[in-house]
């Protein structure tokens, strides 16, 4: 059984995440234990050694084994009071091997000799006997072995080490400032996660890496009582591959945007944010209901983000085209004979997607993935024509290819890995363009910034979004709030009617700190960027209601 | 170690741990058991594995201070471990003004939620569960992709206050969607018991076979307001969302559906047909649940963590708004019993079957399931999300022709308002829902997703 509790959250916003609750991994610790340096290296090889043998010696043709101690603290917040400390530690070993051509799988948190022997033995007898029911044997793509290597997520200030009192006081004086501005309510949280993996396969790779991630971010609720109306604003952080330094709120990282709105790019200011934030949520009890109809759309990174992830991201997982999720999240509307034809037009000219596990600050760069591959950086969309998928080393025969993209990962040493998406990101325009003068542009259009609703098909064809912040524009300026706005599109023709990209200053990444996957579900964290980008003639819905 | 512990030894446990505490109180929750699984695709296994697992969280507490660790070992000392580290958590915890005092022993309902037939699963059991759902698939040339998974465990809680409750119980899940060679027709069906005796793959994976070869080829619809009936499948999300969403605080804290202009909530007011009826019963045998909440059947993540038992309560009564839940500390600041959210509903139907209730449909569409749905506002409970695997266009009592997918945009509520129908409640998702027939319901686009 996974060891998996989950955190009930009181925080509404939050609800989107993932249902209303929060995966925690491991056993509860003091903070303290955090800290602990865990195994080290010499005896991890040594451990992995023992593995390698073990399944080798029964005939195991492939093997590889991960050693993982996982660490997440988390806090949550609400007005004047910390609602719960989660620190947790995950520590065991998964051990993937291939024998008679068939993938097995087993995991022990039992990290001794023996218990590894043990594993690596039923890793290969689960091996034999899937086999016999096997219809077509795995064919792993060559990968040289690395030898001993060492990765580590280039962090300043490990979040592990800033003691709990700092961030608290953080997340008090988020909640302060949010009230004092207004706000009927708030909730706070930190995330922060550390990966401590080590990798060993029968290629020859010994691979140390040391990943953190963290993200912040609030939900701020205004209630108008007499009108019996309330409205939320949550932050427009983002979840960063990044240390506890993404808290400084540096200046230089700020990017202006029309209506004195501020964009953040590696570096945020939670408070500033929280202080707009509970202004806005309580425009929002005022703001206009959209008239329904088309519109061209400003989409700022922090929401678009979210688009490419569903519309993009899900869509090129080569196991979703080849029908491995269709029980779960489906299949795939952009299958190997649209890609074959080498002509199909995902989206417009301007539209160049490129995945990659490389871009630094990001949540899906790693050294190396859970199969030992290095990263790298490669074309999904180029010119507006799909290029490529995302791919794992025993699925890129497929495409004709002979070395993974570097696309596996296993939320934890007890999940087997499998496909998960790399940073999936929009690439700047080339020629200079700031979203102000992209906005002068725009004779009758809507400027949506931030996270919201999202919902798409199983094939990823009919989408439709919401977001924490509409702007109408009318003769290219802002003339006010809107509510209640959703857009509808088919994800082809959306990316067809994108007419114009920010350039490069205006580039920021979103992410996705909980995304699922798989049955029995996994989570993964990753990255998209994009500048603020325009789309003509979106169908917008009206989503107020009377009950 | 890897055994379903019986009360006894349960108790033996807690009681060890809590002779252990220098808290002013503490309470411990214990669990363990088996989980197993087998996911096919591509009418091949892809995966699958068994574990046992066990876990032991002990919260210590001191003023109002709180702490807890946890872990997979009981042996005394790491038992001993255990609660000084929850306590050391709990020294620096920062207090929590909403905290409340633990509660005092409590009686418990047993239901029977642990069945031997689901305990004893194996790996073999599963293979061919599994080979029985691909089977009749790749023998009509059609492509399977499906997902089992079992449980197998206990749950016990006690506290220094002298509260102790155990159960053990057993659970079983199983969808299967079918897809035809050409991928323009799909179909799913889904099952879930707490007794395996009840489910046969086999009999699923039929119903999925046909509404695959039936979807194929469909049409497409204007969008628009239709009468639709809602397979148990496809309303339970919608239905689930709303129950959640019916908690005391929010609503009188102005934030909820139920909250009312000009402050108060809409408890006692009619915000429903008058046939609507949800109500939670802990002894129902078709979907039992741990007297406590925790560890049982229940899905809806509902109590379980304060030791609240889980009562026989009247959620919506003829369209009434009868109940909403409340935490402790709310329940408590306005001076109220205050019942703990369920662990699963039950949504009282009619005599009809889901056959009868097309016949007796002029105009309207079948709809097997809903999917990726999303809040759209909080405030009047709007969702989004769309038909899947199987939506059908039905005339003269009579389902004519496949048609198109749609997106919907709708609420429970107004959805409740506009009911035609209902058929005989099954279980799904560890509540019991009547397939629904509703007028007006709202599909705002189409989709060509198959």
């Amino acid at each position: 059984m996974k060891r998996r509790d989950f955190i009930q959250l009181s925080g509404m916003g939050l609800g989107a995440v993932m249902g209303s609750t929060i995966p925690v991994l491991g056993n509860m610790v003091p903070v303290e234990h955090l800290l602990e340096p865990g195994a080290d290296i010499v005896t991890k090889k040594r451990f992995a050694d023992i593995a390698l043998n073990a399944t080798k010696s029964r005939g195991a043709t492939y093997t590889d084994v991960r050693i993982g101690r996982y660490l997440q603290q988390f806090i949550f917040t609400r007005e004047t009071k910390v609602q719960n400390i989660a620190n947790a530690e995950s520590y065991g070993v998964g051990i993937r091997v291939i024998a008679n051509g068939t993938w097995g799988f087993a995991a022990t948190s039992d990290v001794t000799p023996e218990g590894i022997a043990k594993c690596a033995e039923t890793a290969v007898a689960i091996a034999k006997a899937n086999a016999k029911i096997q219809k077509e044997p795995v064919i792993l793509a060559p990968q040289k072995g690395v030898g001993e290597v060492v990765w580590k997520t280039p962090i300043v200030k490990n979040a592990f080490e800033v003691p709990i009192k700092e961030k608290i006081d953080l997340l008090m004086n988020v909640n302060g400032e949010a009230m004092k501005n207004g706000a009927g309510f708030v909730t706070s949280n930190l995330f922060f996660v550390n990966e401590q993996k080590y990798f060993a396969s029968s290629d020859g790779s010994y691979i140390d890496q040391d990943v953190h991630r963290i993200w912040p971010t609030f939900t701020v609720t205004a209630v108008d009582k007499a009108a019996g109306k309330f409205k939320t604003r949550d932050a427009i952080s983002s979840p960063m591959g990044m240390g506890y330094e993404y808290l400084d709120g540096l200046t230089s990282e700020k990017i202006s945007a029309p209506n004195g709105l501020i964009g953040y790019r590696n570096s945020y200011d939670m408070v500033e944010d929280a202080i707009m934030a509970s202004k806005q949520a309580q425009q929002k009890l005022t703001a206009k209901s959209v008239p329904a109809g088309k519109y061209d759309l400003v989409l700022d990174p922090n929401h678009l983000g979210l688009t490419i992830h569903e519309s993009v991201g899900h869509p090129t997982e080569l196991d979703r085209v080849l029908g491995y999720e269709a029980n779960y999240a489906g299949t795939s509307f952009a299958t190997l004979d649209k890609w074959k034809t080498k002509t199909f037009n995902y989206g417009s000219k301007q539209v160049n997607i490129v995945a990659d596990k490389t871009q630094p600050h990001t949540l899906g760069t790693v050294g190396y993935d859970d199969e030992g591959v290095p990263c790298k950086e490669w074309d999904l969309i180029k010119d507006g024509i799909l290029v490529n998928y995302q791919a794992t080393r025993d699925q890129v025969n497929i495409l004709g290819e002979n070395a993974s993209h570097g696309c596996c990962y296993a939320d934890n040493w007890n999940s087997v890995q499998f496909q998960r998406m790399p940073n999936v990101s929009l690439k700047p325009g080339k020629d200079k363009l700031s979203v102000f003068d992209m906005i002068k542009g725009v004779e009758k259009g809507i400027y949506i910034i931030g996270r919201g609703s999202y919902s798409i098909d199983q094939q990823r064809y009919n989408f439709q979004f919401g977001g924490q912040l509409f702007y109408e524009i009318k003769n290219g300026e802002l003339v006010g709030m809107l509510d209640d706005v959703a857009y509808q599109s088919n994800t082809q023709e959306f990316w067809n009617s994108c007419v114009q990209i920010c350039d490069k200053d205006d580039y920021r990444t979103f992410g996705s700190f909980f995304d699922g996957k798989g049955q029995p579900s996994q989570v993964s964290a990753v990255s998209h960027g994009s500048a603020t980008t325009r789309f003509n003639g979106v169908n917008v819905i009206n989503t107020g209601r009377k009950i | 170690m890897n055994k379903i512990l019986t009360k006894e030894e349960a108790k033996k446990i807690i009681d060890k741990v809590l002779a252990f505490s220098k808290a002013d109180e503490m309470s411990v929750a214990l669990s363990g058991g088996r989980t197993g699984n087998i996911r096919y695709a591509r009418n091949s296994v892809s995966t699958s594995g068994e574990s046992y697992d066990q876990s032991l969280a002990v919260t210590a507490v001191f003023g109002k201070r709180s702490g807890t660790a946890t872990i997979n070992e009981f042996d005394d000392a790491s038992l001993e471990k255990t609660v000084r580290r929850a306590e050391e958590i709990a020294r620096l915890a920062p207090e929590n003004p909403e905290y409340m005092p633990m509660l005092g022993p409590q009686t418990y309902i047993e239901a029977p939620t642990f069945a031997e037939s689901t305990a004893n699963i194996d790996p073999d059991y599963r293979a061919k569960a599994a080979f029985d759902s691909i089977d009749p698939c790749s023998k009509k040339g059609l492509t399977a992709a499906g997902y089992m998974e079992d449980s197998a465990g206990y749950t016990a809680i006690g506290n220094s206050k002298g509260l102790f409750g155990y159960n053990k119980s057993t659970s079983v899940d199983f969808s299967i969607t079918v897809r035809t060679a050409d991928g323009l027709g799909s179909g799913y069906a889904i099952r879930d018991f707490n007794d395996v005796s009840k489910l046969s793959t086999k009999q699923a994976t039929e119903i999925a076979i046909q509404k695959a070869l039936a979807s194929s080829a469909a049409k497409a619809l204007e969008p628009g307001k239709y009468t639709v009936i809602l397979e148990p499948a496809a309303s339970i999300d919608l239905l689930q969302n709303m129950m959640r969403s019916m908690d005391a605080r929010n609503a009188d804290e102005g934030r909820s559906f139920l909250s009312k202009k000009g402050g108060g909530t809409r408890l006692g007011e009619k915000l429903f047909d008058e046939r609507v009826n949800i109500y939670s019963d802990p002894s129902n045998i078709e979907i039992p649940i741990s007297g406590f909440g925790g560890g049982g059947g229940g899905r809806m993540g509902g109590g379980g963590s304060d030791g609240r038992p889980q009562e026989k309560i009247s959620w919506i009564e003829n369209g009434v708004v009868k109940n909403v839940y409340y935490s402790r500390f709310w329940a408590d600041k306005k001076g109220v019993k205050g019942v703990p959210p369920p662990s699963g509903f039950i949504m009282a139907g009619g005599t009809e079957s889901l056959a009868d209730l097309i016949k007796g449909t002029e105009k309207g569409i079948l709809v097997t399931r809903m999917w990726y749905i999303r809040a759209v506002d909080p405030q009047t409970l709007l969702y989004t999300g769309l038909t899947r695997d199987g939506t059908f266009y039905i005339e003269k009592g009579q389902i004519k022709f496949p048609v198109k997918n749609f997106r919907f945009n709708e609420s429970p509520i107004i959805m409740l308002n506009n009911l035609e129908a209902m058929g005989v409640p099954t279980r799904i998702g560890g509540c019991l829902v009547p397939p629904l027939k509703i007028r007006d319901f709202t599909f705002s686009s189409l989709s060509d997703a198959v």
